[in-house]
């Protein structure tokens, strides 16, 4: 469309004024008061112009899950903080919470977010599940039924699914640091 | 009667109006002066009236405001006609449809009402900038998004400059949904503006995605267990185009399989559409309530002969009947509203640690660590990690190397209830 043309035109001759959208302006606050983060988490930002996508790494010290190095990534949109960040983990984990394409079953993601959260929160939320996973809102229900019945046998399948193993009929990425 | 294009109007034409044009009653604001300097004002292009969208609460608001004698209208809309508007949107016929929403509205007003000029604009409102906007009295908002008109609250927002008082534009803002409705009046700077509320705004349903995979008990559940588990799965590169038939059918019939092995009932087209487009159905006498609230709003704040709503009012008709009006209040941490904006002159070369300095010396504000950012450009984030890292070297750099004159710098902090703004001038 000719709308579109004009558009491009104008943001290449520079006409188009300089302006921080609310979402980028709250999102910087977000940021600037992160800070440095625990040493169970790590951001990386592929495009560091760009804090509207970046990855989150979480090496749990506790718990079930120590040792693995789980990695989400990020996608906020200008709907921020009205819409929730969109937030998936990018490998392959058996976890009650988290299915297989990497959807993570977390409240605050979803029906019970609110704009007083923030990406600390998230963050927060995600390092909680592998503390604490939640076998009665499965997303991986095997890996849930597991867990509410035979903690013992779910540990196992924990520590071999993360060095890459085989549970049932899937294998599971190597997420062992 | 036609001179030079102008209509002349009739004996008594507006005499129902001019009734609160001639004097004021008894709440009538001090700054009131009635008399046909007013009127000749209201029909003149010195209040020049812009009405953002042209759907459900557009065609009404447009009628209102040609009714009541504003005579200089604007009206933006990027949406077409579709036949399903037709039931309510009644500046439209069938011959329409497909044709662009303002320019058939525009038409159809200056053919109604004659003298009545409306400039239509096929296309979206971020096409727009600063200058068009400030043409404008008072913008009148009838949106369906809560994206929409976040844009053109923090757009009106920040155009206020408070040592131009020509600067100030109200918005007035209508919204309906089903039998529910609101009308708000926004003052820059005075009262709560869009965004202060947004945490009010409802938000699109959603469903435990847990309850969507596992525990399905609802057709929506169905729904949205095909759209936003099967589909990405299926089609991990496209995005669903609710607009698109291929699109709906193929979620309508993995939605129904689902609901089958589940024993569901109520997933039809109909609703997998409803529920992709999030679709929340109109109602006609709700927009006319809406409508012609909001627009005596507008004719109350351009005349100033009565004074205006404190400043929202909401309309529940879903459980029998109730309206209720309070005053929404400014959030101090505010993105748009709670952003102080202040002229900076600064030497040219100062690097930009030394503004950074500067900031931490501010008196009134007790900053600490300050990120900067100028446009949606970061100049410096003091975290996280890797964002601070690449961000350092810009600290050695000459500010005028960064930001250009007359540009602003948006400053956040722990100590600021949100933002700072910078309007960076080199001496």
């Amino acid at each position: 469309m000719s709308m579109k043309k004009k558009a491009a035109a104008d943001a290449a001759a520079g006409t188009s004024k300089t302006k921080t959208s609310a979402a980028r302006i709250r999102l910087q606050k977000d940021m600037g008061d992160l800070g440095s983060l625990p040493k169970t988490m790590q951001m990386s930002f592929p495009d560091p112009n760009d804090m509207f996508n970046f990855v989150l790494t979480i090496t749990p010290d506790d718990g079930f899950y120590k040792g693995g190095v789980f990695t989400f990534s990020f996608k906020v949109k200008e709907g921020y903080p009205h819409e929730a960040p969109k937030v998936l983990c990018t490998q392959k984990i058996y976890h009650p919470n988290i299915d297989l394409e990497g959807n993570v079953c977390l409240n605050i993601l979803r029906e019970d977010w609110k704009p007083v959260l923030n990406i600390n929160s998230v963050m927060i939320g995600l390092q909680y599940i592998f503390l604490e996973p939640n076998p009665d809102d499965p997303l991986n229900k095997e890996a849930a039924q597991v867990l509410s019945t035979n903690r013992k046998l779910f540990e196992q399948n924990v520590n071999k699914s993360m060095k890459g193993g085989c549970i049932g009929s899937v294998t599971y990425d190597c997420v062992s640091a | 009667m036609q001179v030079d294009g102008v209509v002349n109007d009739w004996p008594n034409r507006w005499r129902h109006p001019d009734v609160y044009m001639d004097r004021g009653g008894p709440f009538a604001p001090e700054s009131f002066i009635g008399g046909d300097e007013l009127k000749e004002f209201i029909h003149s292009e010195d209040c020049k009236i812009l009405v953002v969208g042209a759907g459900g609460l557009g065609c009404e608001l447009l009628k209102n405001l040609a009714l009541m004698g504003f005579k200089s209208i604007d009206v933006i809309d990027m949406d077409t006609i579709d036949v399903s508007n037709l039931n309510r949107q009644f500046l439209f016929r069938y011959k329409d449809v497909g044709k662009s929403k303002a320019e058939v509205a525009a038409e159809f007003i200056m053919k109604r009402v004659p003298g009545c000029v409306v400039t239509p604009y096929f296309g979206k409102i971020q096409d727009k900038d600063e200058e068009y906007y400030s043409q404008f009295a008072i913008i009148i908002c009838g949106l369906d998004s809560v994206e929409a008109r976040r844009w053109m609250n923090a757009t009106v927002l920040s155009m206020y400059d408070e040592d131009d008082p020509s600067t100030l534009k109200p918005i007035v803002d209508g919204g309906t949904e089903g039998f529910k409705g609101q009308s708000r009046v926004i003052i820059p700077k005075s009262t709560a503006c869009y965004e202060c509320s947004l945490d009010m705004q409802t938000k699109p349903v959603t469903f435990p995605i847990c309850t969507i995979a596992n525990t399905p008990r609802m057709p929506e559940h169905c729904i949205q267990y095909a759209s936003i588990l099967l589909w990405p799965k299926e089609y991990p590169t496209t995005k669903i185009d609710g607009d698109d038939p291929d699109h709906i059918n193929w979620l309508f019939n993995e939605a129904s399989k689902r609901a089958e092995e589940y024993g569901i009932r109520g997933v039809t087209r109909t609703l997998t559409m409803g529920v992709v487009k999030n679709i929340i159905p109109a109602i006609a006498s709700t927009n006319a309530i809406v409508a012609a609230a909001t627009a005596n709003e507008a004719f109350k704040l351009a005349t100033s002969c009565a004074a205006t709503v404190n400043n929202y009012m909401m309309y529940v008709g879903d459980e029998g009947l109730y309206t209720y009006t309070f005053p929404l209040e400014k959030k101090a941490d505010c993105p748009v509203c709670g952003t102080e904006s202040v002229k900076l002159a600064i030497p040219a070369t100062w690097k930009l640690h030394e503004l950074m300095e500067s900031l931490l010396e501010r008196q009134g504000t007790q900053m600490k660590k300050p990120s900067l950012a100028c446009g949606d450009r970061s100049l410096y984030m003091q975290g996280p990690p890797p964002l601070e890292a690449a961000t350092r070297p810009n600290l050695e750099k000459l500010v005028s190397e960064l930001v250009k004159e007359g540009d602003t710098v948006v400053v956040t902090d722990s100590g600021l209830p949100i933002s700072l703004k910078l309007v960076i001038h080199f001496e």
